[in-house]
């Protein structure tokens, strides 16, 4: 009788323990030592593996740094590839812990997919790149195009929208990936490329000779892309969206890679003392080290830094700041305070 | 014991053990056993995905099938526009796979059967030419045949405005083949109703001939009065009417051919690698069949005087199809279920669109996989099910 006891007790405590896993993704990702985080398949900048095989960029970024805050070791990050049609599928499923791969916060993902956008990190929109052998300057002579189009995102979408409001056709041509869109433009298969113009100015930057294309004018729709994770896990979403709040606000206070490690030791600024852990225990309230600002800082630098090493104008990529300023230099890029 | 039983079986007594040690009772034990595992893991799983989706929040329903999809489809065979319904954008797929299908499945027959027949040829060259290909084709999986087919389709042929142009009126381009469209006059009806005059004309003369051989032994010619009746009838028609059909010329028009009927390349690779493939298939399955008839029944037949022709008619392809038309209803379905991977290349079928985009901006993927897996059942069953009634007609029969 007492063995069935202890066997009902152990059954019971799994049952708890495997209970709160389901709702504490931070604990889980404490337990097995590493993020795993969804990426795209590659878009040059946003993300590529580097010489050496690693994921680096834009968007595994924000991985590095969610890693770094957690454990203080940017790579204790595990990459799982996802195109745009399996992304939300292996989040949903749990396959991953988040997800960095340019993805358009939208109502439905909001509300009907049971995401939780914890932010922005680019401020996008859709356009248009064409050879420039066709003579076209804007997207209203587009009539009769072939377009290639990513599938299963807010792209495909616009793109309806937009040519049947304007009473004009076209071929769609459905791809998969980045790199099948940029064969197939390549040799002709579709006249137009459309994405996020900033995956646009990518792929660009990898054609043989990228001034023989643009970008068209138009930009016809807005596409902020941000990290997201499941509904339902506010401590986990609370980890990534403060993280990247971090590195926002890092640029904001002249917080960088380089000077983070002696401002961590206190400045005069009570905001950075907090960010990084000098002041107060801020980490400790969503279940993070109290130095979790300083090393995700240290480990990927400040979101000004971030762009300027991967997409910015001194890269192949060649991206303005544009609307990603921050919002003291005439863009909207805002961070909540860290109080 | 009941007095039920002891009625039922008045000759023997039934007690508890004999469930086991009587085969009879035996034999459906273990089956209710079967089926009762069968329905828990079923009632197991269900209840698992049904809890599982609770605890993500989501509701399980079809009403998203009657919202706009919101995307365009650049081949269809019905009318689609991106405010048509999911489910009229699951049908354009459906119609899609299924149009890939059976094109797939009569150039596999026509180019199998040849293989075969040659991988039989007494000439060395065409017999190691087909064994090469058979060989080759059929040990390479059949996604790299579809993405080297669509490479090779999209890389080599020339761009649209350097379309290859044959006499003004067919186009080909890697936007893919442009043909004239006809489009009917009102009298063209007449032609159509003489054709299907004709094949009702065909079948009924065919009766008759065969009941005037059984009476008296004299033959018709058949084969001849069939093909003046569906083909040679129509076109007289045809031109008595005055060629009532015009002709939708392709022209180039901005940026792409416009008017016309276009096969593009994602079709024209889907198509030609299934087919290419499943022909290796089929050759073999040709070869077996007709290996299989011993040859003595071809030496019977000459010694009785028969004609070669007429052998081969008569006495060898009926019974090699006995062995080639259940093997080669698996093949029928594989293309079927193959045609799937056209998501690879972009074209539209049903797993492109209901079971992928319409899925993707939905979310509703268990509503949508269990559409495409409806779908492919019932394909696979309408397939299987033709195949094994054109069997039971072929099959021996003995009297």
């Amino acid at each position: 009788m007492k063995k069935i006891t202890q066997v009902a007790l152990a059954v019971a405590a799994f049952g708890v323990v495997a209970g709160n896993a389901q709702a504490g993704t931070l604990q889980d990702v404490m337990a097995k030592g590493h993020v795993q985080c969804g990426i795209s398949t590659g878009v040059p900048g946003f993300a590529f593996t580097d010489d050496a095989g690693n994921w680096q960029g834009f968007d595994p970024a924000v991985c590095q740094a969610v890693a770094a805050a957690i454990f203080g070791d940017a790579s204790a990050v595990k990459y799982t590839t996802t195109t745009g049609k399996t992304r939300f599928t292996a989040l949903a499923s749990g396959e991953v812990d988040m997800l960095a791969r340019n993805t358009t916060w939208t109502f439905s993902r909001d509300t009907d997919l049971q995401f939780e956008f914890t932010g922005v990190n680019y401020y996008d929109g859709q356009g248009f790149m064409v050879s420039k052998d066709l003579g076209v300057t804007s997207a209203k002579e587009l009539d009769g195009a072939s377009v290639c189009i990513q599938t299963g995102t807010t792209t495909e979408l616009n793109l309806a929208d937009f040519f049947r409001t304007n009473g004009m056709s076209y071929e769609a041509v459905p791809i998969e990936t980045n790199d099948e869109a940029r064969t197939n433009y390549i040799a002709g298969r579709c006249d137009i490329y459309t994405t996020d113009a900033s995956g646009l100015a990518a792929t660009r930057s990898t054609l043989d000779d990228p001034s023989a294309h643009i970008i068209m004018p138009e930009i016809i729709s807005k596409e902020p892309l941000g990290p997201l994770v499941r509904h339902g896990d506010h401590q986990w979403g609370d980890v990534v969206r403060w993280v990247l709040n971090a590195l926002i606000t890092a640029e904001e206070l002249g917080v960088t890679q380089a000077n983070v490690d002696e401002m961590a030791a206190g400045t005069n600024n009570p905001e950075i003392n907090r960010m990084l852990g000098a002041e107060g225990d801020l980490g400790a309230m969503t279940g993070l080290p109290k130095d979790f600002g300083h090393q995700a800082i240290k480990a990927v630098g400040n979101y000004g830094e971030v762009f300027e090493r991967f997409i910015g104008p001194s890269t192949p990529i060649g991206l303005e700041r544009g609307l990603n300023a921050l919002w003291t230099q005439g863009g909207i890029l805002y961070s909540p305070p860290f109080r | 014991m009941t007095d039920a039983t002891a009625l039922s079986r008045p000759t023997e007594s039934f007690s508890l053990s004999k469930l086991w040690y009587d085969k009879k009772y035996r034999s459906v034990i273990l089956q209710m056993i079967a089926m009762a595992i069968l329905f828990a893991a079923i009632f197991y799983l269900a209840g698992n995905a049904v809890s599982n989706l609770e605890k993500l929040g989501k509701t399980f329903g079809f009403d998203f099938l009657s919202q706009p999809a919101g995307y365009d489809i650049n081949q269809r065979l019905i009318e689609y526009d991106s405010r048509s319904s999911h489910l009229r954008a699951g049908v354009v797929g459906l119609l899609n796979t299924i149009l890939v299908a059976v094109c797939g499945i009569i150039l596999a027959t026509i180019l199998g059967f040849a293989l075969g027949v040659m991988r039989l040829s007494p000439n060395w060259l065409v017999n190691k030419l087909s064994y090469c290909y058979i060989e080759f084709v059929r040990n390479v999986p059949v996604l790299v045949h579809i993405l080297l087919i669509h490479g090779v389709l999209v890389t080599t042929l020339p761009k649209a405005k350097q379309a290859l142009n044959v006499g003004d009126q067919f186009f080909l381009s890697n936007r893919g083949l442009y043909v004239p469209k006809p489009i009917m006059e009102p009298l063209f009806y007449l032609v159509i109703a003489t054709f299907v005059g004709g094949i009702a004309y065909a079948w009924y003369y065919r009766r008759q001939a065969r009941i005037k051989q059984e009476k008296t032994g004299a033959q018709s010619p058949v084969f001849w009065v069939s093909v003046g009746a569906i083909i040679g009838a129509p076109i007289a028609a045809f031109l008595i009417t005055g060629m009532p059909l015009a002709w939708e010329i392709p022209e180039l028009k901005g940026f792409n051919f416009r008017g016309g009927l276009a096969l593009k390349p994602e079709f024209i690779s889907l198509w030609l690698a299934l087919s290419l493939y499943t022909a290796a298939f089929i050759g073999e399955i040709v070869r077996s069949g007709i290996q299989a008839v011993s040859h003595g029944q071809t030496e019977a037949a000459s010694a009785l005087g028969l004609p070669r022709g007429r052998t081969l008619n008569l006495v060898v392809i009926p019974q090699a199809l006995r062995v080639i038309i259940p093997p080669l209803n698996s093949n029928y379905m594989n293309i079927t279920k193959n045609s799937s991977l056209a998501i690879a290349i972009g074209y539209m079928d049903v797993v492109a669109t209901i079971g992928g985009i319409s899925l993707n901006q939905t979310g509703r993927e268990m509503e949508c996989m269990i559409i495409v897996l409806g779908i492919y059942l019932c394909l696979s069953l309408i397939i299987s099910s033709i195949m094994n009634w054109y069997n039971n007609r072929i099959k021996l029969v003995e009297r």
